[in-house]
């Protein structure tokens, strides 16, 4: 990057965060934020201003978008998944434009923030269990001790399940923040070996083909990673309100 | 239908349910979306046994510091998380069972 004399891989630098308010604690990852709200909200616009019947090809991206949520909220949760449509398309957009933002040089990725992630899934944990109560008051608690079971393993099965319950709230957050993290961190080494390499003259020059090679390769694996993981961050939010609605 | 109101019998739904299901007509709820390929699957299971561990480690760990009972809920605690992680595990993989708390199939 800049003149320093012994080239080191700084993998993990690409996560730092930097004022750009420095007053209101405003960082880059906030700004990605807002461009990630402004360009779903442009999406939905433009998408839907034509109103042809047969749509365009942006026009076809919104009413597919649309659709694809509310299939998933209706077919997981089942007909009450229309309540929750609104909350699910939000999380969804939110979480796939900032995987795919940051892919783009220069930017910033806030899904590769654990606390980005973290309030997200806590958001989603708070929601599920007020619905649950909401709909079934105290019954709630039943979800803990299955059916059926002997009562006199009731010491054993209800703190099992209360983890079970619990570790929710970090098995959701940590998948997203880990594939995040783990796909910057490697386009970062690949392109630290490109650097190295090209510093070495011919031959490493030539050498320096391979790890650029990887990173293209990486780049449409990263994509679809972009994609799988804001579905995964949804349907499973999906399905914990599948059970919030439906006790199991 | 002679004069029945409430709709039809509970066998006849179930068995309705179990005829659309062999022939594909429901879609199939997927417990498991990530469930693609080998390194999904890896992922998620070393992400549930992990997380609920670490639940638990926190709950024993507050506990013990609440109670003064330094190691003793910590180590139960453990243990129960680890319990906690195969149950994931296990719901994750367990084939679907039927709304009616039946056996399998």
């Amino acid at each position: 990057m800049n003149e320093a004399p012994p080239p080191t891989i700084d993998a993990l630098g690409q996560f730092r965060l930097s004022p750009v308010i420095g007053a209101l604690g405003f960082s880059q990852s906030n700004v990605f934020m807002l461009v990630a709200a402004a360009l779903t909200l442009a999406m939905l616009y433009f998408g839907m201003r034509p109103r042809a019947v047969v749509p365009g090809r942006f026009q076809a991206l919104a009413e597919f978008a649309y659709e694809g949520i509310m299939g998933m909220c209706t077919s997981t949760i089942g007909h009450d998944g229309r309540k929750f449509f609104p909350f699910v398309f939000t999380l969804f957009f939110f979480i796939l434009f900032g995987n795919l933002l940051g892919l783009l040089p220069f930017s910033f990725t806030y899904t590769s923030h654990i606390v980005v992630t973290f309030t997200l899934a806590l958001i989603v944990f708070l929601l599920t269990t007020i619905v649950a109560l909401a709909i079934h008051g105290t019954h709630f608690f039943s979800y803990f001790f299955p059916k059926g079971a002997p009562v006199l393993l009731a010491p054993l099965i209800v703190p099992v399940e209360i983890i079970s319950y619990l570790s929710r709230l970090i098995s959701l957050p940590v998948r997203l923040f880990a594939n995040m993290v783990a796909g910057h961190v490697m386009f970062e080494v690949f392109a630290s070996f490109v650097v190295m390499l090209g510093g070495a003259g011919l031959v490493g020059g030539i050498a320096a083909i391979f790890p650029l090679g990887i990173n293209v390769i990486l780049m449409g694996f990263e994509l679809l990673v972009a994609f799988l993981q804001a579905y995964v961050f949804a349907i499973l939010t999906c399905i914990y309100l599948h059970d919030a609605v439906h006790l199991h | 239908m002679d004069g029945r109101s409430g709709g039809p019998e509970p066998s006849f739904q179930e068995r309705l349910r179990a005829a659309r299901r062999r022939h594909g007509l429901d879609p199939v709820v997927t417990r498991e979306p990530e469930a693609f390929s080998p390194w999904g699957i890896g992922l998620r299971v070393g992400a549930e046994l992990v997380s609920s561990l670490v639940v638990a480690v926190g709950i024993g760990w507050l506990l013990d510091r609440w109670l003064g009972t330094r190691p003793i809920l910590l180590g139960v605690f453990v243990l129960l998380g680890g319990a906690a992680g195969v149950v994931n595990v296990w719901r994750l993989f367990a084939p679907p069972s039927s709304p009616g708390g039946k056996g399998p199939k």
